[in-house]
């Protein structure tokens, strides 16, 4: 469960003071399909980037699964991050010389888990998405689809509860966008808490729960069907 | 935990293979570095000990002496008149100035060598025991040079050039005993002259010579004067102090002023040695210097290849640090990385110098290592160079990488 409490997030530029986000409070339930909608500047990157542990909020308080993770060390996020959130990004970001098996095992190896635990998982993952005869393949020898769906793969690796997703069909074409999103269903129909960062609103329509920003602040959150 | 740890270590390995041009452009600046540092100071001294060697050649620390013209009048007679020095001259030497030591006459013939058919004009010099010692002319292994007793019963003996024994004796043949005409007079071989490497001379060099007893040389083919006087001061004592009681001493018995120094020409080698002493201390100055200043164009290079690499890869480090891996693993993958690379390459280094060392020091390029030397890598040299280097690598790697496992992921992302 994610609870923000009076959350923001604040930049120094210079000798001004910009508020990227907040005050901003919220619970996410286990299980939840939100998505998080908003105009660029919105403030809707830096509040998946706290969300994510990615970035540390300025001010106030965050508990993920009643741990408060706001004060943690960067060190400790990174354990966080390893074990309980997947990524999925807009640009994919791969490592461009490892093959796919290799960034899908990336996350695995942070948390130490064993070799053969290991090609277990990955050989699993990879047929989740689809894509068990590309393991050998680096990313520039993948479409931008493949890429993605490697990326979920690798969002899986350490089976975190919360996916988050930003703009995860942003680079792609609908085709591919479309097997994307049924992933994300299955993910969701899974019990995952799926959250997606986007501006598309037609992608948003998938979600069960909208949360709509405006300069840094929550303008509406309301539920869909 | 140490299962864990060298399963880490296999898997940087393991990176570094995947991005393998990168890791070879770092490696090869510190090769690069290594490699012409050491081969500088390496061929450096090679060259300055061949040349003090060279300069050995004609002998160490001779004076070389002849008469000329005066230019001062002296007792009434006029400037310009020709001083001839004669054996007697010798003696005198030998008797007024006891800081001489060795001393020798050179009296200098054109004459025809010949053995059977074989024939040649050749430079024959007439000289004393001592002659060998000034000239560092050493016999080969069963031969001599001329002694006492050859001098004082005239004998006619000759000690001759590795050419003049090459040109008139077979190969494998000693041609200590055989007999070797000198215009038609027999002269018994006493010995052949070890080679010697040899950049200066007033004749030809010695290994084109042939040497005879000066007493020999005087009564069978005349010498009423001696072509040059060659002499060495004895242990520690000043050469100049020599020259100028040798100008009072023999002023007073040629005829000459003392003060005339034009009167006899002298060519003292110690001058060339002194020169040659403070020519090799600039040298290695500047070697060093080259060297300093070669090490730290190649520890720039290698820092800034380290520092771009980083800077380069801080995508890298975002998606790493997004997907969990902690600052101090990401400090820990890029030091070792560096590290491997660096000791790889110094390592490479090293091993080049030594290659080229080595083929250079190989037996078909003897013409050269008579001019250079034989280059020989300097072990502590090479140690200090590599240990720089891989420093320097070190040093600039670290903090690009202390920053970069100390950004969030999320700035590191935006590269």
């Amino acid at each position: 469960m994610i609870s923000l409490n009076n959350i923001s997030k604040k930049y120094n530029m210079g000798h001004v003071t910009v508020n990227a986000l907040g005050p901003v409070t919220l619970t996410i339930h286990k299980g939840e399909f939100v998505a998080v909608l908003g105009p660029s500047g919105s403030g809707k990157s830096t509040m998946m980037n706290i969300l994510g542990c990615l970035d540390r909020p300025s001010l106030g308080e965050y508990l993920l699964d009643n741990t408060p993770v706001h004060g943690f060390s960067r060190t400790k996020l990174a354990r966080v991050r390893n074990m309980k959130v997947g990524f999925v990004f807009q640009s994919f970001n791969l490592l461009p010389f490892a093959t796919a098996y290799e960034n899908v095992e990336l996350p695995m190896l942070y948390a130490k888990i064993s070799g053969k635990e290991r090609e277990h998982t990955v050989k699993h993952l990879l047929e989740i998405v689809g894509l068990s005869d590309r393991a050998s393949h680096r990313p520039a020898e993948l479409s931008g689809g493949e890429r993605q769906r490697i990326a979920v793969a690798r969002a899986l690796a350490n089976n975190p509860d919360i996916i988050l997703a930003d703009e995860p069909t942003g680079n792609l074409d609908s085709k591919s966008g479309a097997e994307i999103l049924n992933l994300f269903e299955q993910l969701h129909a899974d019990g995952k808490t799926l959250i997606f960062v986007t501006h598309d609103e037609n992608l948003a329509s998938h979600a069960k729960r909208i949360i709509r920003l405006l300069d840094g602040k929550i303008n509406q959150d309301y539920t869909q069907n | 935990m140490f299962v864990h740890g060298f399963k880490m270590i296999s898997q940087f390995i393991g990176d570094m293979k995947k991005q393998k041009l990168r890791c070879f452009l770092t490696m090869s600046g510190i090769t690069w570095g290594t490699m012409s540092v050491i081969l500088l100071l390496a061929f450096g001294e090679s060259f300055r000990i061949a040349s003090m060697k060279n300069m050995s050649g004609m002998g160490n620390n001779i004076v070389v002496m002849g008469g000329s013209r005066t230019t001062l009048p002296y007792k009434g007679l006029p400037p310009g008149r020709y001083i001839q020095l004669r054996e007697e001259t010798v003696s005198l030497l030998k008797d007024y100035i006891p800081d001489i030591g060795y001393l020798s006459p050179e009296t200098q013939k054109y004459v025809t060598l010949s053995i059977g058919p074989q024939k040649q004009n050749n430079n024959c010099v007439g000289v004393y025991p001592g002659y060998g010692m000034l000239r560092n002319l050493f016999p080969q292994k069963g031969g001599r040079f001329i002694n006492p007793l050859d001098m004082e019963n005239r004998r006619r003996v000759i000690f001759i050039g590795t050419q003049i024994s090459e040109k008139f004796f077979a190969k494998e043949s000693n041609p200590v005993g055989k007999i070797l005409m000198v215009n038609g007079i027999p002269f018994t071989v006493i010995g052949v002259m070890q080679n010697k490497v040899q950049n200066s001379s007033y004749m030809t060099q010695d290994k084109n010579i042939v040497f005879i007893p000066y007493t020999t040389c005087r009564d069978v083919f005349g010498a009423k004067y001696v072509n040059r006087i060659i002499f060495k001061a004895k242990n520690d004592v000043d050469t100049p102090k020599i020259k100028e009681n040798i100008h009072e001493v023999l002023g007073r018995r040629l005829g000459f002023a003392k003060d005339d120094k034009d009167a006899i020409w002298m060519w003292d080698t110690t001058e060339m040695t002194q020169f040659i002493h403070y020519f090799f201390l600039g040298f290695e100055a500047f070697l060093f210097l080259g060297g300093v200043l070669t090490l730290i164009v190649g520890g720039i290079g290698v820092a800034n290849i380290m520092y771009v690499s980083i800077r380069e890869r801080r995508r890298e480090i975002g998606i790493r640090t997004a997907l969990g891996a902690t600052p101090r693993l990401i400090l820990l993958q890029f030091m070792l990385e560096s590290f491997i690379i660096m000791f790889i390459g110094g390592s490479l280094g090293v091993l080049g110098a030594w290659l080229i060392v080595t083929l250079f020091g190989s037996p078909a390029l003897t013409g050269v290592q008579v001019v250079l030397g034989k280059p020989v890598i300097n072990l502590n040299i090479a140690l200090i160079v590599a240990t720089v280097l891989a420093l320097t690598g070190f040093a600039a790697g670290w903090s690009p990488a202390r920053n970069a496992s100390n950004m969030d992921p999320v700035r590191a992302l935006e590269f």
